[in-house]
């Protein structure tokens, strides 16, 4: 069976410009969350996120580009060209027809839409910029991305709300592996951080106003962040063809739904998809050293994800690390998977398992191996990464080291 | 009050065309600007909202709206009976 590799790897997040730059914070355990500078703030009840800072799109892309690139789309570039520069890839005419893109993302272009309801809406215009449509699509990353570097054959964009980057990313995995594709570009990018973005998670009631801490006892919800992550996957063969150094192996995926309730996570559902990506990679559950948790930091998904891993499990729960990273750089919605999947790929790379910052109580409902506050050092040679999206959609990837 | 409106239409030609107001020649076309069918309902959107009017130009069949576009002065001049019909 063809084997599918990682050769590139690029992001954007809270914690810094750059993939390189994100696996630091999260080394560091360094808190990327702090207070929104968005517009009309003071009318929001939730006023702290994972915003990328310090960023001047101007400093990165021509007017013209980015009458096209809502910011989500821009993430998407940024860190196509970082993934793309680290492969080392020449797209050949050849091999533009066996390459494509699959992005996550669950809103889109947010950005354009508020904007463009505000004049219509609030300022009473009654026309808006004519790329309107083009710019807020949903496969307008994964288009600019195909654009971009010439790639010729699938490419679309995946929406399950906080799996689309692991759905992404398992599907430009099978592509490869079935024979459809041999160079997939694939994660996901999300910027919800604006007034009617944040609005709209209030409404659920499940964000915190003060901080995202994951598995401890006195959590009090999510927190959004911003950004995106972009990876090569490429097949095994082409890749040690060309000499290209593979930063980890894509082992296996695998994806269920809880037929159950539109928000409530499900703990069977969870527990399928964890067993269904070991199966799928060929991997027993005691060669699993980290799984990446979906981790947010409310009450439901903590307690029903530490369920869903001890049933998965068994014995080897107690035996293995799990960390939210979402603590860091809050929560990427549809791109989360994508920046998160660094994390396991620093384990692997590294021998470093990123922290869950911001834990101060025990929780007996959550009483996994958290890696609390400080990352630890410890070899791992396969790992888990897990989403878990509203509508009970489950997607789990399988990372091994590098063949 | 003419003199006005090409200028202004001049100016959002050359940001489309990438060119100085100084470059824009009254005789040239869209396509001597290099200016493509986007540049173009760009170019559109912004003449609606430096003039407060309503453009009659459908981008997916160019040639027959009543808005003529096949010079830069034909532009101008349309524009001059926009404004004109406005008030």
């Amino acid at each position: 069976m063809r084997r599918v590799v990682i050769t590139g790897q690029g992001a954007v997040s809270a914690l810094g410009m750059g993939a390189a730059q994100t696996m630091e914070g999260m080394r560091e355990g360094r808190l990327g969350i702090k207070p929104l500078d968005i517009k009309d703030v003071d009318r929001l009840t939730v006023r702290i996120g994972g915003q990328v800072t310090g960023y001047d799109p101007a400093a990165y892309f021509t007017r013209q580009q980015l009458t096209f690139y809502d910011r989500f789309t821009q993430f998407a570039l940024l860190a196509a060209a970082e993934a793309m520069a680290r492969s080392g890839l020449e797209i050949t005419e050849e091999l533009a027809l066996r390459s494509g893109v699959v992005m996550g993302t669950a809103a889109g272009g947010l950005h354009t839409q508020d904007d463009s309801y505000r004049a219509v809406y609030e300022a009473g215009k009654n026309r808006v910029h004519p790329f309107v449509v083009p710019r807020l699509m949903n496969n307008a990353a994964a288009a600019q991305i195909s654009m971009k570097y010439n790639l010729q054959g699938p490419s679309y964009a995946v929406a399950s709300a906080c799996a689309s980057s692991n759905h992404a990313m398992g599907q430009a995995f099978q592509m490869i592996r079935s024979g459809m594709s041999d160079v997939m570009l694939t994660g996901g990018s999300e910027s919800m951080l604006v007034f009617g973005g944040i609005k709209a998670w209030e409404g659920l009631r499940v964000m915190s106003r003060d901080a995202c801490r994951p598995f401890s006892k006195n959590r009090n919800g999510m927190v959004q962040g911003e950004g995106g992550a972009v990876f090569v996957f490429e097949e095994l063969e082409h890749a040690r063809a060309r000499g290209a150094e593979i930063l980890a192996e894509v082992a296996g995926f695998s994806m269920t739904s809880d037929a159950c309730d539109i928000v409530s996570p499900g703990r069977e559902g969870a527990a399928r998809a964890m067993q269904g990506a070991l199966r799928d990679a060929g991997l027993s559950p005691e060669d699993i050293g980290y799984i990446n948790a979906h981790g947010t930091g409310t009450t439901a998904n903590d307690k029903t994800e530490t369920a869903a891993v001890r049933m998965a499990f068994g014995d080897h729960a107690d035996r293995l690390a799990i960390s939210s990273t979402k603590s860091m750089h809050g929560h990427l919605i549809g791109g989360t998977g994508a920046v998160e999947l660094l994390a396991c790929i620093m384990a692997l790379r590294e021998g470093v398992i990123p922290p869950t910052i911001g834990y101060q109580e025990p929780d007996p409902e959550c009483d996994l191996d958290v890696v609390p506050n400080v990352a630890r050092e410890v070899k791992v040679t396969a790992t888990l990464s897990n989403a878990f999206a509203f509508g009970g959609m489950n997607a789990v990837l399988a990372l091994r080291s590098a063949p | 009050m003419s003199q006005d409106i090409q200028r202004q239409v001049i100016e959002i030609i050359a940001e489309q065309a990438m060119l100085q107001p100084s470059d824009i020649s009254l005789d040239a076309t869209l396509e001597d600007l290099g200016i493509d069918s986007l540049g173009l309902v760009e170019a559109v959107f912004a003449i609606e909202e430096t003039f407060d009017v309503q453009v009659p130009f459908n981008a997916n069949n160019p040639a027959e709206s009543d808005f003529d576009i096949s010079s830069v002065r034909s532009m101008i001049g349309a524009v001059e009976k926009l404004v004109a019909g406005r008030g």
